[in-house]
């Protein structure tokens, strides 16, 4: 497997604050990256950094093998949708694309247009006098018909409905199917995503925290429900990752495969056991209660 | 959006199930082709890398096998492989979890038999 991204210990420190702390990861060529975690993690910040529009403070960087600081080589081969694009505010829906077509060498322009139909784009309105969902649109339609090497999506979707996220979820993996292509697509909406990423990387307060194929994850995690006593009793010596009481009624999220034995053991005490999806243990992971009682790596 | 899936386990072996069921129920006779990696990816809306995982899997257990430059295809016999498995599966997943429900609300295994007798 090629790496079109290698970050090792890669740091960024804002005065007393470090938003990205030694962090080290590879992106592979050709899958659908997830990058989550919580608003402040660091997630932008190293997108910023791929993108050399900052400059870490230690650590190592290689993008498409080389240094992405001013280097045009780099540089054309990706393209970054930012959570709030700014335009020209001259500009028509036409001039972005029009001026996409000149910094993209694998803009695709009939594409381009069949996307302006899924959305609905009024082409020849004016940037500002578009809806935050239609801005959203256009980023997107940027992001797929640039078809570039390593395309990047932090949070695209401001103000756009379920159908055109819809939409976009659909246009991206079968665009992808026929172009393969690096995506790195940064979002909250864990649920929505999740089965279109192949690989999943989790950053917490500036650190790594997961860095694992999205399948891995799926029933990583489950939670047992049941008399307090005896959830006591099963959870002893195990990561409990979130906790919950009502009465004398406990339920306890366990951090590692459910084993055999362990499904038994809950099984003759009476206790029920429920998976969990990907988004709640995020949420659990990353929530501050949950990282003081367990250590994941 | 795809067809829904459970994303508490891991969706290749999801997949597979799935057209392991479809063999089952006879919608995927043995010898004929599968749909593509690319098709199953668009009809759930998962990703390509994923679906192929699942069916790669079912192509090592040998139910389904692959012809150069043609697709993935049912091998024969895949049915009744399949229909085995299924059956040692069928204690553990319901007889078991059946009886442990039964003896929590008291219903002797005789009692249990007889709605067993009477339903069928």
């Amino acid at each position: 497997m090629t790496a079109i991204v290698e970050a090792k210990r890669l740091t960024k420190v804002y005065g007393q604050h470090t938003a990205v702390d030694q962090v080290s990861f590879q992106i592979e060529e050709n899958k659908i990256y997830g990058l989550l975690g919580r608003n402040g993690a660091g997630k932008t910040t190293v997108m910023h950094m791929i993108t050399a529009q900052l400059f870490q403070t230690s650590g190592e960087l290689r993008v498409f093998g080389a240094e992405p600081f001013e280097n045009n080589e780099v540089l054309r081969q990706i393209c970054f949708i930012k959570e709030s694009q700014k335009y020209p505010d001259s500009f028509g829906v036409n001039d972005v694309l029009e001026t996409a077509a000149l910094f993209f060498p694998n803009w695709d322009r009939a594409y381009a247009n069949e996307l302006v139909q899924a959305f609905k784009l009024p082409v020849k309105r004016r940037i500002k006098k578009l809806s935050r969902g239609m801005l959203s649109a256009v980023g997107i339609i940027v992001g797929l018909a640039s078809r570039a090497p390593l395309t990047i999506f932090d949070e695209p979707y401001l103000g756009l409905d379920a159908v055109a996220r819809s939409i976009f979820y659909d246009k991206l993996m079968e665009d992808y199917a026929e172009h393969p292509r690096t995506v790195i697509l940064s979002t909250h909406l864990i649920d929505e995503v999740s089965r279109l990423l192949e690989h999943i990387l989790v950053i917490d307060e500036g650190k790594l925290l997961l860095n694992e194929e999205a399948d891995a994850l799926r029933g990583r995690a489950y939670t047992v429900t049941g008399s307090a006593a005896r959830i006591d009793s099963f959870i002893a010596g195990k990561k409990v990752i979130n906790s919950e009481m009502l009465g004398n009624f406990r339920s306890a999220t366990i951090y590692g495969s459910l084993l055999a034995s362990d499904q038994k053991s809950a099984e003759a005490a009476g206790l029920d056991i429920a998976p969990v999806t990907i988004q709640q243990l995020i949420v659990y992971l990353t929530s501050g209660s949950a990282r003081k009682e367990a250590t994941v790596r | 959006m795809g067809i829904m899936m459970d994303d508490s386990r891991p969706i290749f072996v999801q997949i597979a199930e799935r057209i392991e069921d479809d063999i089952i129920a006879g919608g995927l006779p043995e010898e004929t082709q599968v749909p593509s990696t690319n098709q199953f990816a668009a009809f759930y809306g998962i990703n390509p890398a994923t679906a192929a995982k699942g069916v790669n899997l079912l192509v090592d257990e040998e139910i389904l096998y692959k012809k150069r430059g043609i697709g993935m295809f049912v091998a024969t016999g895949a049915k009744e492989r399949l229909m085995e498995k299924r059956k040692e599966q069928f204690y553990e997943q319901y007889v078991v979890t059946m009886i442990q429900e039964a003896e929590k609300l008291g219903i002797s295994i005789d009692l249990l038999t007889d709605m067993i007798r009477k339903k069928g």
